[in-house]
């Protein structure tokens, strides 16, 4: 390893450890909450009132639910650490840190983006495993599941690092989740398949990212679809560059961040 | 070599405020240079530029050569910076900011951890670094962003008023430091309100007026420059008659009294006419500092003050 890489490995190891101590020191805040809210949706959606619904493709209700509020999980905690966190730090001014040092605004991306999946991730393989308290969820190809959960982790840290970014107060990173984020995941097949609705929101919801994110995942683990999965993969995969191109301009141009 | 050389550098904020407005200036390696101005003067504009906390309109900027254009990165390895506003995060601990400041410089923690022990016990921070900054006083908060800012063994330190709000004797202290830091080869930049600490410290002045670069030359030099003086003299005796001299003068109250000397005249005469008259002298200071003297005429004539 020459020493510039050396200098940038440890720059990034350095985000990293900081972030997911963090969000580990502060655990009641950032892990349990989710676990919680989910934990009431098995209870709520899978087992009350899903025991009076038919089953969907031969899985019972709260089978079919639980891929879609497992990558729900996996979207909310990826995006809200990254924004929260870069927001926090742009707040107190303890972002100047980094941007005065040697680093380049690559690795301060990577760092975050990283970071950010991590919690994702983490919240999310905990949900599952929750999940499976309630209900036997088969995992039918592996390297979707996990190829699915890793990109879409990524794709929502960057949009929560964007966010942070250009944010000028506290609300601006709440606007996103609540008027954006989650309109797209409750109308992004994980309370129902998309074929129920009228065949032109069937067409829209084909965009919908968040929809082929859960309609992947689903496919990874029940072995069932709604649309074409390389679609689906294909559309994040290129959201996944579109954002960490946009948020790297944002960094090396520091837009949101420098005066 | 340059430690660092400015060519034409303007800034002109969105709202059309015109921060900088073309300014020149080169600090020579070694130097300990005062960037003096009054509050919104350009200052901390031209610092953040520096350390690209802040985008320039135009012009030109090397940091030991390193054109901060093209090669960022390389410059910036060469700074250390202590900003006027604290920018901690809170509730992390002292010992992990300068660690994981020195990281993001690429800094091993093996390198890392032995630097920091150096320096939090040169400036007193030893003990408390498993406090939180939450818990720390103001001017123990001064002295981590000293210490954060040469995690990296900067050769350029630049000190954004780094003694604003710390007490006489800590001020002394960081003096103390700061000129042991320069003799040992680092190169300071720094801005003040406290002229004397300048005028102490620094080798070499620059001041910024209305984002213009009205005086740059060595310290000692620009002091030569002021004509007149005003002493304050404390006398052992009440004055029992008014005083015959050539000095313009002011009677202060019965023991003390003040006397405009200018740069032609030496204390001596105005000794020997004070002898004269049989005027016993306890105690003489100067009624401000040379350098705040200076500074208030040189930019009353350009703005505010006026």
């Amino acid at each position: 390893m020459n020493t510039l890489t050396q200098k940038n490995w440890i720059a990034f190891r350095t985000i990293l450890s900081k972030e997911v101590n963090r969000f580990m020191r502060i655990w009641t805040q950032t892990l349990l909450p989710p676990v919680v809210t989910i934990t009431l949706y098995f209870i709520i959606f899978g087992k009350l009132i899903g025991s009076q619904i038919n089953p969907i493709e031969g899985y019972s209700y709260m089978q079919y639910i639980v891929p879609g509020l497992t990558m729900m999980a996996v979207m909310t905690n990826a995006y809200s650490n990254t924004a929260a966190s870069f927001f926090g730090a742009k707040f107190s001014k303890s972002i100047e840190e980094m941007l005065v040092s040697s680093m380049p605004s690559s690795i301060i991306l990577l760092g975050y983006m990283v970071a950010g999946t991590i919690r994702g991730l983490l919240v999310g393989m905990i949900v599952l495993f929750i999940s499976f308290l309630f209900t036997h969820i088969p995992i039918r190809y592996p390297f979707v599941v996990i190829s699915i959960a890793l990109l879409s982790a990524m794709v929502f840290a960057l949009a929560g690092l964007i966010n942070g970014m250009l944010a000028k107060t506290f609300d601006d990173i709440s606007y996103i989740p609540t008027f954006i984020l989650t309109p797209l995941t409750y109308l992004g097949g994980v309370f129902y398949s998309i074929h129920q609705l009228h065949p032109f929101w069937q067409q829209i919801s084909f965009f919908n990212p968040v929809f082929n994110i859960v309609n992947t995942f689903k496919y990874g683990t029940l072995g069932i679809t709604d649309s074409s999965v390389v679609f689906g993969f294909l559309l994040i995969l290129s959201l996944f560059f579109v954002l960490f191109l946009w948020s790297l301009h944002l960094l090396q141009k520091g837009i949101g961040l420098r005066q | 070599m340059q430690a660092l050389l400015v060519k034409d550098l303007r800034k002109v904020y969105g709202n059309g405020l015109i921060a900088l407005n073309n300014i020149n200036l080169s600090v020579a390696e070694g130097d300990f240079f005062a960037l003096l101005g009054r509050n919104g003067a350009g200052k901390s504009t031209t610092i953040g530029i520096l350390c690209s906390l802040v985008n320039k309109t135009s012009g030109k900027v090397f940091v030991f050569g390193y054109d901060i254009d093209h090669e960022l990165e390389a410059a910036k390895s060469c700074i250390g910076v202590v900003p006027q506003e604290m920018n901690f995060s809170q509730f992390e601990k002292v010992l992990a900011i300068i660690i994981n400041q020195a990281g993001y410089y690429g800094i091993p923690k093996k390198v890392a951890l032995p630097r920091a022990e150096y320096y939090l016990k040169k400036l007193g921070l030893w003990e408390y670094r498993h406090n939180t900054v939450l818990r720390l006083s103001g001017g123990m908060k001064r002295r981590l962003m000293i210490v954060r800012a040469l995690m990296n063994e900067p050769k350029l330190l630049i000190l954004d008023e780094p003694t604003a709000g710390v007490d006489i004797e800590l001020r002394y202290h960081l003096w103390d430091f700061l000129t042991e830091l320069n003799q040992k080869g680092t190169t300071i930049i720094l801005t003040t309100h406290y002229l004397e600490e300048a005028e102490k410290l620094c080798k070499q002045v620059a001041i910024i007026d209305q984002g213009d670069i009205i005086q740059n030359t060595p310290m000692k030099l620009l002091i030569n420059t002021l004509d007149v003086q005003t002493m304050i003299l404390d006398l052992v005796k009440p004055l029992s008659s008014d005083i015959k001299m050539n000095y313009p003068y002011r009677i202060i109250d019965d023991t003390s009294i003040e006397i405009e000397i200018n740069n032609r005249q030496t204390i001596n005469e105005l000794f020997h006419v004070l002898n004269e008259q049989h005027i016993q002298v306890s105690s003489m200071r100067n009624k401000t500092n040379r350098l705040e003297e200076l500074f208030i005429r040189l930019t009353s004539k350009n703005g505010i003050l006026s």
